[in-house]
């Protein structure tokens, strides 16, 4: 008999408005406290710390307008969001402060977040939905540079992009993005040439979300329907349906694999959290504790592996944190 | 060898003489009566004159004057003397005290006599004796003596015999004994002399019938096992030794071996075909342990049943076994009637009885098998005890796989019937498996380290119901056509489409119209319950959902709230799959408990009780017609698990009615309606009058109850304090 799914190890209250974005920071040697980074429709980003399970501060940005992304750059003290005001904002933590250094107007009124990847020390890519609906924009960050904007072909009707994932092969090679879009289709742009090098129809509704594994080239990607599709990248740059895996509820509003590749986790419009192996995407655990749609799940950065978590938040305003197949 | 007979003779004559006169001779008189013994040749060799004069002079010297008995010499006399008459001399001393007997004395050398063996010496004299018919009041009065030693021992030292003397050495001691005297006999069958056993099996089978058969039969079993493995001169000894002990001990000695024995193969060897050739051991075996008895454990009837199967004689035992034990299993009177512990006690013996048959013999009682098993199943169903039900559903499941070998078996989906079976089995019996055990997805034949969770849970979320029918309950103008229409509409709606949870959303839109509009549609409900052409399953829906509205109506702050969440309260069950009579009984039972726990708590929150208004209207229609059969539907008779589902739902709407105008008249009839019930049979409806009672008396103001309703309490107390009351309470309690 298999064991009954655990219990959130803690759950943190007091957003008092959905949640909409998660991001830890927690690979800080002593006398650094983990911390959870969390964004929700009240336009605050709550800095929890995992020691107490307390707000340390509240940040406020984006206008009281929805804040859907947040990111660091390299460390507790950077920070990136992004909000429903169209901004994205960067923000500067160190010893304390609490103020927006820099800002991009993205002119975007979607709902897609942001991508985030280092490139070399100091210098990001960002790629975010553009201010033409159909569009996606890559920044250098800080310098905000334009490096390239990716149109699709005239007459793909693809619609909005709707979910971004920037990746590279290895340290110092050619930023691919993944983007997946409202008709349903993930596309894999090649950033130098600013062109797509492949196109996969992966789903019959808009892309929710998705995640790619660069080491086994392999992606998997949630859509408002009842499947998961699994894909993956051949060595012609080719992208190509994997397999499909059938749900028992529709909706995944997003999906994150593990750092190691072993699991991932699916927030689900049903309120429940599923946990599956990557590598054969066995069903592991499915978490029920909210009771309302799952809007983000992220995992930790923990240097010590045994200390990882997941974090889950809500529209039910609360934030979930769970130690699973740690 | 006459003449030493006759030296023999005199020296006894001698000795006696000496004894008598405490001389000094004593010493010598018995020395020389010793060398006469010897050159005699033994105890063996005497005569029955010299035996006769032997005993004489013994029984003397145990009352011989202290100065008469020099030590040593003293006790040689009893060692070396024939056991049986040394044996008789010294309890003769210890039952009759004289002036000259030490009781310490005479205990020290009967401890000797053990521990030198005399015990085995004795009754093998006794064996080669009966050979040449022996006197049997002799060898009555021997058995006694040896059977009953710690008993004299014990009586005369008052508790405090030396540590030998105690049964729970004794009895061992005196098996290890008997394995010396079977030693010698068949050492003596083997050089072609005769000699007889029955003195054996008469020491073992009143050693059994005083109880000590764990005691004896722990040394003789495992001994016996091992002998008797590859020798059949051995095995006969066995078989021989309990076929010749008398039919008054046999049952005693029969349950000892089945008890002790490892296994069937061993006690198939140790007993032999016993049970064919002796009529007392085959009842015993047949019929007083399986069906009468039910205290054995398993084991016991694995070995016993296993025993009938091992031989081709026995075999047909085993079948007519099966055909009784399955007769007690079928009758309505035994299911009824017998603990549940017997009726578990029957269902192995079935089982393992199953488990034995062969093809050929299922064949030849295929057809009464069946029969039985329709039977059997039938009335364990229409039991109110879920283990007897499950029970049934068990037996009658491996009754149907084993007769149906191509055809279709009967399947309950019974969780436990795995473990149970492999309980009363242990591997000799592999039913097929039970539940659904889903095949595993490809993938997973070989996946990582990483262990699933119980992910059982995981069902699709409910939609949310059809706006439409709230529309229709809350248009307010044409309600009362509308909704005794969509009660009749709920009542017969069947599940002919696939909705999640039919039959509880089902039940919540009843409750739901019933509360809305609760006079026309519990008109309509009630008038229903006594109606022709209804199912039990729908006649019971309408008792739930009356007891489910009249909890929501009567609770006061459940009211004004429409969307209040069912689930959350403990009373309204789901109501689990139509032919699922287990799930019937598990929502009673938690309704029971729901209650129970409600009426310890006796505050009711404040507040106006809507149910006030409408109680009458549940309640009596409810109660006036229990007592007229229709043609489908008979309360009094057969469908009394109905009857027990209205008794309760009176005993809830009773309660529930608590400070309503009517109440005083419910109350009335309702002791009324438990006067009429008193004697029911069925104790679920009786325990249902217990309710009853407790809820009028709960419910009912005190004023009103000593005014009103006098004579129906006194009647009441009257029946509560009378003889009935240990009975029912004993079996509530129970």
């Amino acid at each position: 008999m298999a064991l009954p799914p655990p219990d959130p190890q803690f759950v943190l209250r007091g957003t008092s408005a959905a949640v909409h974005t998660l991001h830890f920071s927690c690979g800080g040697q002593e006398p650094d406290v983990p911390i959870l980074f969390s964004g929700s429709q009240n336009g605050f980003i709550h800095v929890w710390n995992l020691k107490t399970h307390r707000v340390d501060t509240t940040l406020d940005g984006h206008g009281r307008k929805s804040v859907y992304c947040v990111e660091t750059m390299g460390g507790k003290n950077r920070l990136l969001s992004q909000g429903r005001d169209q901004r994205i904002c960067l923000w500067d933590l160190a010893e304390g402060r609490a103020s927006v250094t820099d800002s991009v107007f993205t002119e975007n009124v979607g709902f897609c977040r942001c991508s985030l990847l280092k490139v070399a020390q100091g210098r990001w890519l960002m790629a975010m939905a553009a201010k033409a609906l159909e569009e996606v924009q890559v920044l250098e960050l800080p310098s905000k540079t334009s490096v390239c904007t990716l149109k699709p072909e005239v007459g793909a009707k693809l619609g909005m992009p709707m979910c971004l994932k920037l990746w590279q092969v290895s340290c110092g090679s050619q930023p691919l993005l993944l983007a997946g879009y409202e008709d349903g289709s993930v596309v894999l742009w090649n950033l130098s040439m600013g062109k797509a090098s492949s196109q996969l129809g992966c789903h019959q509704e808009p892309v929710m979300s998705l995640d790619f594994d660069s080491e086994k080239a392999k992606g998997i990607s949630g859509s408002s329907e009842k499947v998961l599709s699994i894909w993956s990248l051949n060595e012609q740059q080719n992208l190509q349906v994997y397999k499909t895996h059938k749900l028992v509820n529709a909706g995944i509003s997003d999906i994150t694999i593990r750092p190691d590749k072993k699991i991932l986790a699916t927030a689900g419009w049903d309120h429940r959290i599923r946990i599956f192996g990557w590598k054969k995407l066995k069903p592991l655990a499915v978490l029920d504790y909210h009771t309302a749609m799952v809007h983000c799940v992220s995992f930790s950065d923990h240097t010590d592996l045994s200390e990882r978590l997941l974090a889950a938040g809500s529209k039910d305003h609360r934030i979930s944190i769970w130690s699973i197949y740690t | 060898s006459l003449r030493v007979m006759a030296a023999l003779e005199r020296a006894l004559r001698a000795a006696a003489a000496e004894l008598c006169q405490a001389a000094e001779g004593a010493a010598a008189a018995l020395g020389a009566v010793r060398a006469a013994l010897a050159e005699a040749g033994g105890p063996a060799a005497l005569g029955e004159r010299e035996r006769a004069l032997y005993g004489a002079f013994l029984r003397g010297l145990a009352r011989a004057p202290p100065a008469a008995r020099p030590e040593g010499l003293w006790q040689s006399c009893f060692l070396e003397g024939p056991p049986g008459l040394a044996l008789g001399a010294l309890l003769e001393a210890l039952a009759s005290p004289g002036p000259n007997i030490r009781l310490g004395e005479v205990v020290a050398v009967l401890e000797q006599f053990l521990q030198e063996g005399q015990i085995s010496a004795l009754m093998w004299d006794v064996c080669q004796q009966q050979a040449q018919a022996g006197s049997p009041e002799l060898q009555e009065a021997l058995l006694n003596k040896v059977v009953c030693l710690p008993d004299h021992v014990s009586n005369k030292l008052q508790g405090n015999p030396p540590p030998v003397f105690f049964p729970q050495n004794y009895f061992p001691f005196l098996g290890g004994a008997i394995i010396q005297v079977l030693q010698k006999i068949s050492e003596s069958l083997r050089g072609g002399l005769d000699c007889s056993i029955s003195f054996v099996s008469h020491v073992l089978g009143k050693v059994c019938v005083q109880g000590r058969q764990k005691e004896i039969l722990s040394v003789l079993v495992p001994h016996l096992t091992d002998l008797t493995k590859s020798d059949c001169i051995w095995q006969r000894i066995c078989w021989r030794l309990v076929e010749c002990v008398p039919d008054r001990w046999m049952e005693a000695v029969v349950l000892g071996f089945v008890q002790t024995a490892p296994g069937a193969d061993v006690l198939s060897r140790l007993l032999g075909n016993l049970v064919v050739k002796n009529k007392k051991a085959q009842f015993v075996v047949t019929q007083k342990v399986l069906l009468l008895q039910y205290g054995h454990t398993t084991a016991v009837l694995q070995n016993l049943l296993g025993y009938l199967s091992l031989d081709s004689l026995r075999r047909p035992l085993l079948i007519k076994v099966l055909q009784e034990l399955l007769e007690t299993w079928g009758s309505s009177s035994a299911v009824k009637h017998s603990p549940p512990e017997q009726q578990q006690y029957i269902s192995k013996a079935i089982l393992i009885c199953l488990s034995h048959l062969k093809e050929p013999e299922i064949e030849s009682c295929r057809q009464g098998l069946l029969t039985s098993m329709m039977e059997g199943v039938k009335c364990h169903l229409d039991s109110n005890l879920p283990q007897i039900r499950r029970l049934g559903m068990i037996v009658a499941e491996s009754i149907s796989s084993k007769i149906n070998t191509d055809g279709p078996v009967l399947k309950f989906q019974v969780k436990v019937i795995m473990k149970f079976v492999s309980g009363v089995l242990r591997g000799n019996f592999k039913p097929k498996p039970v539940g659904n055990i889903q095949s595993l997805p490809w993938w997973e034949d070989f996946d990582d380290d990483l262990m699933p969770y119980d992910m059982s849970e995981d069902k699709e979320l409910k939609t949310k119901a059809p706006v439409y029918i709230r529309d229709c309950i809350e248009g307010r103008r044409c309600k009362i056509s509308v909704s005794v229409e969509l009660a009749k509409i709920l009542l017969h709606l069947e599940e002919k489409t696939c909705i999640e949870g039919f039959l509880e959303l089902r039940q919540r839109a009843q409750v739901a119209v019933l509360t809305t509009d609760p006079i026309p549609v519990a008109k309509y409900l009630t008038s229903q319950f006594y109606a022709l052409n209804y199912s039990l399953r729908q006649r019971m829906d309408i008792l739930d959902v009356l007891v489910l509205a009249a909890q929501e109506l009567s609770y006061p702050k459940s009211r004004g709230k429409t969307t209040r969440p069912g689930a959350q309260k403990p009373c309204i069950q789901p109501l689990p799959g139509s032919d699922s009579s287990k799930g019937w009984r598990r929502i009673v039972d938690e309704r029971i408990k729901s209650k129970t726990r409600r009426f310890s708590q006796v505050e009711l929150a404040s507040g106006p009780n809507e149910f006030s208004s409408v109680a009458g209207h549940f309640f009596f229609p409810l109660i006036q017609h229990f007592d007229r059969p229709l043609t489908t539907f008979d309360l009094l008779g057969e469908d009394h698990f109905v009857l027990g589902r209205l008794v309760h739902t009176l005993a809830t709407l009773m309660y529930l009615a608590v400070n309503t105008v009517a109440v005083t008249a419910m109350g009335k009839a309702l002791l009324e309606f438990v006067w009429a019930l008193r004697f029911h049979t069925d104790p679920y409806v009786r325990q249902g009058l217990l309710s009853c009672i407790s809820s009028t008396l709960l419910s009912v103001p005190t004023e009103c109850l000593l005014e009103d309703v006098t004579e129906e309490l006194l009647e009441t107390q009257s029946w509560l304090g009378g003889k009935m009351r240990g009975s029912i309470c004993q079996r509530l309690s129970g």
